[in-house]
Formats: structure tokens, sequence, C-alpha cells
């Protein structure tokens, strides 16, 4: 038996203490916003935060959460389903395209602002290089992040615009 | 078949349908043919209707578009979504067309039926020829294709080819026709004349009488409605959706968690167990022994199955599957390929490039006399190229759900190819493809790799062996190490310059020809004589296409030598191309505003220089300059320009969005890009040694448009690709004076 706190709920799973955060969260709890994606730690598609803080759950064992809080894609958004303002930038930054990293790089991202409200862009190179996203979209993303940021300006629907 | 013209039934020629029903209609008595679906009894809309209009009050227009008693219009797209916004921008010209309220259209992906075959996609593949025809509507040509495209199941998503043939010539045309069986309906209703109404925001307006009605109030009597098969299409400043940055609507989505992927798949009242699989690490051999007493005792396993081609373990949980997979001890059976090593398979190539020689192989394009004119050039050039084989890596690993009971099959996959996936299933478990449904939601990313489907085949397999309803997932490691593959090889190029510098002629020998046909071809350029070879030689991996396929190597052969000839030429490698181009008003447009927009002529930091590179795929002219600074030793991409004319573009963020991938993508395999072999087998199985561009690595990137109008519109997925490549290597050339003759990049200056 596996206790845990996730996303605010406590929860308690019949598992291996040695199966992943990744896969208890996956199968047994029936989440699956957060990805698999390599299964090493190498691509962050499984990025969730263990007491606030952003780890692989491929590689993180269920016994490792013991009592702690696990957040996922699916508990950063306000109570009221508010989008948080990662989530916000992702939108009107229009960052992704087929979306299967993006759970990671957005909690990664967020991980990143909590700690760190005005990231330079050194910053967001550490705080991200540990998150591939095979369809290219770091350019929107690096974005996105200042934009969180309040460093820059989220771009509107550019209603109107011609090529 | 009731919209037969009486001269269409003679048996002599391929029967044509009358002008009336073209859309909607088309059921060819005796012949089977079939375009699009329509409402009209005798059509297929019955079995249709329950999959795409369910709800009561919902009224099928035509075969992509619903309109709901809400108001609400539902685009059904054939397409599958992995990420290029096909979804939103299909709908966005459908909904121009429609006049329908934006906030009120929804994206419905069309299911895996028979009846959605993608025609024209069919056609672009087939004869690229005939969507350029005068009248694209000639019906014997759609008709053709549709039936071709049945029985060939070619549902695809892929040639970057969404928008500018489902796009172009179904979803507008389905659109525009919907508008006027709407318009129709309300002038016979109103008793108006149906030219005196008009239509925006999903609401008929007829100002004279003061009538206004949503377009649910006549969403039924429209069906009723004479279908034109000619609808006028809008004309560019009629446009209100299509060239506009709408959102996407799959985003909301995929930024809480909530899109599904294939992989994501949880059945309703299905208990899954999972599939873990160990394939052969050598291509086609097979299981000769297994020793699975170690993954017996294991917890949570359920059966370990000799499969024949893989060995598979399933548990209660794919971790203990994977575990448990891991620990079997597995004897494969000999290759009689003669490639053990990369070495080996270049000494495959160089073989059938030397017997080739300079004249020999498969002529695949030819103009003048190039042997001739390299004979008589002032001087000549030659350099020889190689590509390495490359994975796709799309970030969800491979993965099929499968149940089979009751003598049915159901498939959840994340596919390109829904309905050659169906036929793949039924061929490899004996089950008619009428008995197989294939669910397909959003896809974790593909590049070609969806194009096939033998991890479905596989899925269902171990379904129907073990009887359990199963969701199979790859190990980043099998799908790197054991799946289909970006094709090695390597190119000669020469090159006969005049006393000027100019070329004369153009000779080229390589032995991959995959697809488009005309990749390997220097066809943008005004060479007097060129010659084009293919010397086939044996892969040792299996092929499958991948992003922009024939480009991704011939793009790096062909641009790479241009600009070894424009130093030869002592000429600038950019005015070097633009004085090629004088034929060619759109490239030379391309090539001037990236110069312009990259500063190419003014003087770069210290330890910089910059590349470019012009490559025309999928219908779109590509030209990117990339600047490197090499103050290290090693190359760091800082920035990176791209101008793109695509003819004109319906969403320029999110053709920007594709173009920016396109490039990181084509980046990634050019600095890493490489499967070596040891033993027949692939050496590289993670991302820790199988190495993507990450956020620290990218360059800014500057993506700029140009609509140059009465063209085909090109694609956008694939196009950005092929610059990548050779505009880095030129660029570290011009920094170092490095000329990089084979990929990757980055291990060449570790």
């Amino acid at each position: 038996m596996a206790s845990f706190i996730l996303n605010g709920q406590p929860v308690t799973v019949d598992a291996d203490p040695a199966m992943p955060i990744l896969w208890v969260v996956r199968e047994k709890v029936g989440l699956s916003g957060t990805k698999f994606g390599c299964g090493i730690a190498q691509c962050g598609a499984c990025t969730v935060h263990l007491d606030g803080q952003p780890v692989r759950s491929c590689s993180t064992s269920i016994s490792q959460a013991e009592g702690r809080e696990v957040t996922t894609i699916e508990g950063i958004a306000g109570p009221d389903g508010e989008l948080s303002k990662v989530q916000q930038a992702w939108v009107s930054e229009q960052v992704p395209q087929c979306g299967y990293c993006q759970s990671g790089q957005i909690m990664s991202a967020t991980a990143l602002l909590r700690d760190n409200p005005s990231p330079s862009d050194d910053d967001i190179d550490a705080a991200m290089s540990g998150n591939i996203c095979r369809c290219g979209t770091y350019t929107r993303i690096r974005r996105a992040i200042k934009v969180a940021a309040g460093q820059e300006t989220a771009r509107t629907e550019a209603e109107g615009e011609e090529a | 078949m009731n919209d037969m013209s009486p001269e269409d039934k003679k048996p002599s020629k391929l029967a044509k349908w009358s002008r009336r029903g073209f859309i909607g209609a088309g059921v060819l008595a005796g012949g089977g043919l079939l375009i699009g679906i329509g409402v009209r009894p005798g059509n297929p809309i019955g079995s249709l209707a329950s999959k795409v209009a369910p709800n009561a009050g919902e009224q099928l227009v035509n075969s992509w578009v619903k309109i709901d008693m809400n108001n609400v219009v539902t685009a059904i797209v054939p397409h599958c979504e992995m990420g290029q916004g096909a979804h939103s921008v299909l709908a966005q010209m459908l909904a121009d067309e429609l006049d329908a309220a934006w906030d009120q259209v929804q994206v419905m992906q069309a299911p895996a039926d028979g009846s959605y075959v993608v025609s024209d996609t069919a056609r672009l593949f087939a004869a690229p020829f005939t969507l350029n025809a005068a009248d694209w509507l000639e019906p014997t040509w759609d008709g053709l294709f549709t039936q071709l495209g049945k029985s060939m199941d070619l549902l695809i998503t892929g040639g970057s080819s969404s928008i500018r043939t489902t796009g172009q010539y179904q979803m507008r045309i389905a659109g525009a026709a919907a508008r006027q069986m709407l318009v129709g309906a309300a002038a016979d209703a109103w008793g108006v004349p149906a030219a005196e109404i008009t239509t925006r925001d999903s609401t008929l307006t007829h100002e004279a009488s003061g009538n206004s009605a949503p377009y649910s109030e006549f969403a039924s009597a429209a069906a009723d409605q004479s279908m034109d098969h000619t609808p006028k299409l809008k004309t560019r400043d009629q446009y209100r959706l299509m060239g506009r940055s709408k959102a996407r609507t799959d985003i909301p989505a995929k930024i809480n968690g909530t899109a599904e992927f294939g992989i994501d798949a949880e059945p309703d009242g299905l208990e899954l167990s999972y599939a873990a699989v160990v394939r052969p690490p050598v291509p086609s051999t097979t299981v000769t022994a297994m020793d699975a007493s170690r993954a017996e005792t294991m917890p949570g396993v359920l059966q370990i199955l000799n499969m024949g081609n893989f060995v598979t373990v399933v548990a209660d949980s794919y971790w203990q599957a994977q575990q448990a997979v891991n620990t079997v001890q597995i004897e494969w059976s000999a290759s009689d390929s003669p490639v053990r090593t990369m070495d080996d398979q270049f000494a495959v190539f160089a073989a059938a490039l030397d017997e080739a020689g300079e004249t020999g192989g498969n002529q695949a394009a030819a103009r003048g006399d190039a042997q001739a004119a390299l004979a008589d050039a002032a001087s000549n050039v030659e350099a020889e190229y190689r590509a390495p084989y490359l994975a796709h890596a799309p970030m969800e690993p491979l993965n099929c759900t499968a149940h089979v009971a009751d003598g049915k099959c159901d498939i959840w996959t994340s596919t390109q190819v829904p309905l050659m996936a169906r036929s793949e299933v039924a061929g490899t478990i004996g089950m008619g493809t009428e008995d197989i449904t294939i669910h397909h939601p959003y896809l974790g990313g593909a590049f070609g790799r969806r194009l096939g489907s033998e991890y479905v085949a596989m899925a269902a397999r171990v379904a129907q062996a073990t009887g359990y309803p199963i969701k199979m997932i790859w190990s980043r490691e099998e799908d790197t190490q054991k799946a289909l593959y970006r094709c090695a090889d390597m190119s000669r190029i020469r090159a006969g310059l005049d006393e000027s510098g100019a070329m004369v002629a153009y000779d080229s020998v390589f032995t991959q020809r995959h697809d488009p046909a005309e990749a390997c071809v220097p066809a943008i350029y005004n060479i007097a004589n060129t010659s084009v070879r293919v010397a086939e030689a044996e892969l040792h991996l299996p092929f499958q296409a991948w992003r922009s396929v024939d480009h991704s190597q011939q793009g790096f052969f062909i641009e790479s030598f241009i600009d070894e000839a424009a130093h030869a030429a002592g000429a600038d490698s950019l005015d070097y191309r633009l004085a090629m181009l004088q034929n060619a008003p759109r490239h030379k447009a391309v090539l001037e505003k990236v110069a312009e927009i990259s500063g190419w002529r003014e003087a770069g930091g210290e330890g910089t220089a910059k590349g470019v590179a012009i490559v025309e795929s999928f219908g779109t002219i590509v030209a990117e300059v990339i600047e490197v600074d090499m103050s290290s030793g090693k190359p760091k991409m800082t920035n990176c320009w791209a101008v793109c004319d695509a003819g004109y573009v319906m969403n320029p963020d999110g053709f920007r969005n594709q173009i920016e991938g396109g490039i990181v993508f084509g980046l990634t395999a050019a600095m890493y890009g490489e499967l070596e072999l040891k033993d027949g087998a692939i050496v590289q199985s993670n991302f820790h040694d199988y190495k993507m561009l990450r956020m620290n690595e990218v360059p800014n990137i500057e993506v700029a448009l140009i609509n140059s109008g009465d063209v085909p519109v090109g694609g956008a997925g694939e196009p950005g690709l092929p610059p990548a490549a050779p505009a880095l290597a030129n660029a570290i050339f011009a920094a170092s004076g490095n000329r990089l003759r084979e990929l990757p990049i980055a291990k060449q200056f570790t």
C-alpha cells in the first residue's frame, strides 16, 4: 500500500513500492496527463512535482512519495478551474503542436517561475533543458515563460492578420 | 445511381457524373464509385449517420459538416491531428466558406470508415498533375481517385497535404455547398430570391422582408436542396477566417492533461492488461529459443508468449510487464544481411555507385547533355556526401490497445493511416475489415513513423492470443532500436563550371529514391545540362518515410554542393544561387527576402558566420539562413531566419509554428542524428545517446511569409526541414573553412 497526497487529495493505492510514480498515477489512479516518454529521466515528459519540486516520475518510485504531496498537470489550475499563468501563456503563445511533452514542460516551467519569478534566458535554459519537445516548440516555450513572468506581453489572437 | 446523365452511361468510357449532385451524392450504379458522402437516398449516409450525427435533430448537410439544433457547426475532419494543426485549419477553411460563426464551430475526427477516404491526398501522391487541371472538379478524376483511395486504404495524413488537398478541394467546397443549400432552403421558405439572402455568423438574413434565422432552422430542409457541385468559392478579399491566425482548437486540452492520445486509451468497460515486447535486434530475424523462467516468477505477470518475431509479457501493469520482459533470455536466428556496421552499409552504397560510374544507374531526370558539358567545362567540382539512418522518435512511444472478442476487434491507437492499419490487422489475425474498428485519438507526434502499422498488428495478435484486452507499449529502447527508419544514403555529385564560374553541368548519383520523386532533382536552378541517376542499393534497416522524406537527405546533398560550387567560383553563396534563379521569380524573391531579414550582406559578430540554403518541397519554397558562432571551436547556433512562400497561408501563426518545428527537427538531425550498427543491431537506445536539441541549444528563429498568390497552396509540416542541415553546414564552412560532407555534425567537433 502506498499513501500520498495527489493534487490535494489523499490517495491510497495497492502498488509495489518500487513502481514509479508515473505508472501509479496513470494506471492505478487513472490520471493520464502525465506522460511516458523515455523511462530513464532523459526527456521530462513525465515531470510532476513532489512537495513542490519537479521530479521525473518515470524514475521516482512511489515509496519516495509516501506521505508527501504529488502534483500533476491536472492539479495546477486554480480550485475553480482557472488556468494558471503558465497555462494561460501556453495558450496565448500557441505553444503546443502534438502536445505530448507539454504537461512536463508546463510542470517544469511552473516550478521555475515559483522559485524564480523573473528568470533570465540562462535560468530558462537551466530549468527547461531536461524537457525534450520533438515538435520543436522551444522558442515558443521560452516566450511563454517570459509572458507568464510578465517580462513580455501576451500576444492576442491576431485577428485579421494577413500573412 | 440517380445522378447520371444519359450520355454518361455509354459503356465505352469511364462513366462521369452529371454536374448536379457531384458533392455529397456519388454512388455510381454498377461501378461502386463514391465521392464524398451525401444525404440523398441510396448513399451510405445511413450507416455513417450513426457515427457522425448520432443525436436527435442533428442533420448531416454533407460529409464534412453537420449543423445541430443549437446552431453548432461541426467540421468532420478526415485527417488525424499529430501536432500539425490540421484539425483547426481545415475547420477554418470550411467555416469560412460556410460563413459560420467561428466560436460555434467544433472539430470532429472523422471515424475510420472507408467512406472518408481522402481522395485528393491520394490524387496528390498518385498523379500530382491532375490537381492543377483547369477544372479540378473533373468528376472522372475525382471518382477514380476516391475509388483508388478506398481500395488502397488511403485515409492518410502525411505529405504536408491536409490543407492543400483536403482543405482546398474538399472542405471549402463542402462549406460553400452547405451554405448554398441553406440559402436555398431559406429562399423557398421565405418565398424570396436566393440571391437576396446574405449569410454571416451562422445566420441567414433577408433584409428586404426582415427575415432572419440561424442555420439550424434550415438544417433539415437544406438536405432536400439540390447540391451544386461547383459552388462559388470566396475570393481572397472575401475571406473572414482563412489567412487569419485563429487559435488552434486542440490547444486547450493540451495544456491541462485532458487531451487523449493513443497511449491514454481506457476503453469503457474493459479491464486492461498490459503488454511489453522485445523485438529482434537485427531486422527480419526470429526467436529460436527463450528462457523466461525468471519472468514467470515476477509479480503481476499473466502470460509470456513467444510470438515468433517478438516476445511479449502480459502483466497487470505496464511497468511489471516491462520489468519482466527485460529478464527474458532470447536467442535470435542469424541474419543474412551482409551489413554488420555502418561502414559495411556505406560500402554497399559505394559499390553501387562505383558500378554506376559516371553514366550508369537509372536516369531519374535529364536535361541537355551533362556528360558532354562536364567534359567541356572550364573546371569541375566533385563531392561525395553521406547521410545516416535516423529514427523518428516521436515523444509518444509506439503503442496500441486491442480487444478481440466475439468475432470483433477494437483497436485504439495513434496512427496516420487508420484504414491501412485496419487492413493490416485484418490480414494478421484473419478477420474481415468490417469486423474491425479503429479508434484513433490524438497522436503524440508521428513524423512519418505512424504511417507504418506493424505495432498495431502486433497488439491485435497479442490480444487474440491471450484473450485479454491489452495495452501494448513499446519501451523507448524498442522504439529507437527496432522500428522503421529514415534511410542512410550516399551521393556523388559533379558539376561543370564555365570560365565565369557559372554552373553549366550537374550530375548526381545516389542509391535511395523513395518520395517525393522530384526531391533529388535541383530543378529550381537553371542549369543547362543536368543528369540525376539512382544506383539502387540494399538497406539493412527497414525504411519508413521520415519528415520531408527524400528531401531530408537530398536537401543536404544538393544545397551543400551548390555552396561548394559557389565557393569554387569565388562567388557569394547567396548571389550564386540568385544568378541561377533567373527563371524562378518566386524562389528569387524568397532568397532576396531572407538575405534582407538576416542581414546577409552585413558583417556578423566576431567568430560568427552565416550559411544559406533554399529548397522547394511539398509545394512550399523555403530559404533559411543560419548563423553559427565558432569562437569556441565548436558550432553554436545563434540565429535562424526562414522565408517561406506557400502561395497562400491559411493560418499564419500555425504555419510559422510548423516551420519552426521543421527547422528544429532538421537541426536536431544535423547536429546529433545518427544510428550506428554493431553486429547488425542499432547501438543507440534512448535519448541519452540518440540526442535531441534542447532548450539551451536551439537558435532564435524568425519566420517570414510571402503570399505570392496564384499558385496551388503549399504544405507546412515538412518544408521547414530540408534547408536546415545544409544552411548549418554551409555556415560552419563560412566560419571555419571546414566543409562537412556527412552528418551528424556535433561529433565532428569533439
